[in-house]
Parts: C-alpha cells; structure tokens; sequence
C-alpha cells in the first residue's frame, strides 16, 4: 500500500486545517460588530463622552478597563476623576461588556498602555493609514474614530460609513 | 359613561407624576449668578474681577494647557478638547444657556481642569473671578 510522504501530508494537514478555520473567520468579524453596538449606558455617555467618544466596551478586555477606572485622576495626561459611586457604577458596566477574550479580534491581552489604539487588531486595520493623514487637523489623534467612521458615535465602525477628512 | 371619565382622570392624574417627576432634577438647578455669588461668600466676600478672571483663563500656569486650550481663548464660542479634538459647547453662558446651570457638574469640571492646568484645584475666588468674566461676555 501506497502512503503519502510525510512532508505532503503535514502540508495537507496544514491547509485542511486552514479551510476548517475558514468558516470560524466570519463569525468573529460579525461578533465584533455587534460587540460594538451594546448598548450605552447612559451615564457611561454622559460621563465619558464629554471628552471622547464613549468608546465600546468591547474594544478592551476587562483588565484594562479595571486599570483605567482605577486611575481616573490620572487619565493619559488628564484628570477625569470622578465620585466613587459613578466609577463603581460604570465600572461594573465595563466589566460585564467588555471584550470576550474567545469570541472577539480584541483577544485576552491589554494592549500598551490599555490604549484601544496600541492594539495589535487596531494597528493591522488602520495601517494604510499613512502619518500625515493622521496628522490632518480634523483628524488630529487615532482616539478621534468619528473624525473618519461617521457612526461611531452609534458603536458603528461598519467600512461603509468611513470618510477620511481632507 | 363613567368608565371614560375614570380611564380620564388616570390617566391626568399619570400624566401629573411625569411632569412632577419631570421636574424634579430642576429643583437642584442653579443659575451662574447664583453660583458667583456663592464662590464670592467663600472668597471672603471679595469682589470677583472680570479681568482677573480672563488672565488666568487665557495664561498657562507651568503646565503645558491653559483653559484656553480647550475653550478657546473666546468662549464665546465652541472649543476642542486639545488632546482628543472633542467639540467642546461655548462656555460663556450667554452663548449656552446650559452653562453653569448644575452645581455638582460645575465643581467637578472645575476639580479636574484646574489640576490639569495649574496642578491643583482652583480657590473660590479664582473660580469668581473667572465666572465673572465668562458672564461678561455677551452678544
């Protein structure tokens, strides 16, 4: 009896294991959109949409959100601070939506930081985004998503509503 | 006929505990004359100046942001949150009536943005002094 050679059969192994992940691919992407569209609490959106968009929770794992209400005072370069109650209230809500390590690109590991914008998934979709453009005053800073995804202000970052400002 | 008359009255009567609940978070509501005037008595009862007020707005003290980096140097009209780009409403209530209307909402920007700023929180006769000069500004 004939057998396959062993370095043919470990690449058939290879891409009949790349065709069974193929179909799991779909499913992440389309629970991470929906992972963005929780939602809002309102007092999440009063509170933190005064200074930014009141980013998804499901853009950073729980970790990072623990990290980032435990030092509100000291809030990348700004004081944010505010009473113990609402950073307990909000913090509960960040806790329960925020990303699902198994089921969303964002994965388990805080990027550095905690910045939404340091994440390895947020630097592989935004990298034909070149400096300059970055720089463009209507766009200013990577945590500025509603200068080019017009809905994100809904939790829609769908490809459909982008316009990258002149 | 009395069935409508009673569904009537419930549902007027409904109607009023909305509206009275509705009402409630005004009762809390202030008015930034209001407020001056409670930052002067703390002050000592010293007048609030205007232009005292503007200085401290518009100058940095050590640290890299004025108050005029986010509000912009005429409040009048809308500024940008000068980390994020956020749009930032006009702060001189003539220009936003929602302004200076909630008194904890006011101490807490006030908490925060005088740390940033100055590195520490403002008196209450540097807060007169800069509510007297935003309530200066006028159409």
């Amino acid at each position: 009896m004939r057998t396959i050679p062993l370095p043919l059969r470990r690449r058939l192994v290879a891409i009949l294991g790349a065709l069974a992940l193929l179909p799991l691919a779909a499913p992440v992407q389309a629970d991470d959109d929906r992972a963005a569209r929780v939602p809002l609490l309102p007092k999440y959106q009063q509170e933190c949409a005064a200074c930014h968009l009141a980013y998804p929770p499901g853009l950073l794992p729980a970790a990072s959100w623990q990290r980032l209400m435990g030092n509100l005072p000291q809030h990348f370069g700004t004081d944010a601070s505010l009473d113990a109650a609402t950073v307990k209230e909000l913090g509960q809500w960040l806790q329960a939506h925020a990303a699902q390590p198994r089921r969303s690109k964002v994965g388990a590991a805080a990027p550095p930081e905690d910045r939404i914008t340091r994440s390895a998934w947020f630097l592989r979709e935004h990298r034909e985004i070149t400096p300059a453009t970055w720089a463009r005053p209507a766009i200013k800073s990577a945590a500025n998503c509603a200068a080019c995804h017009t809905r994100a202000d809904q939790g829609d970052f769908d490809e459909r509503h982008i316009r990258i400002p002149r | 006929m009395a069935r409508p008359q009673i569904l009537s009255a419930w549902l007027g009567a409904a109607g009023l505990t909305v509206a009275a609940l509705a009402a409630a978070p005004a009762a809390a509501a202030t008015t930034p004359g209001e407020l001056l005037s409670g930052y002067r008595v703390a002050a000592g009862n010293a007048a609030a100046a205007p232009e005292r007020g503007q200085r401290l707005f518009t100058a940095t003290h050590g640290r890299e942001w004025s108050c005029a980096s986010c509000h912009g140097s005429a409040p009048t009209q809308a500024g940008r949150h000068a980390s994020t780009g956020k749009p930032i409403g006009a702060l001189a209530p003539a220009f936003n009536p929602e302004r200076f209307t909630d008194p904890a909402k006011v101490e807490k920007w006030f908490r925060r943005n005088c740390n940033d700023v100055m590195g520490r929180e403002c008196t209450p006769a540097e807060k007169a002094d800069v509510m007297a000069w935003l309530m200066s500004l006028k159409p």
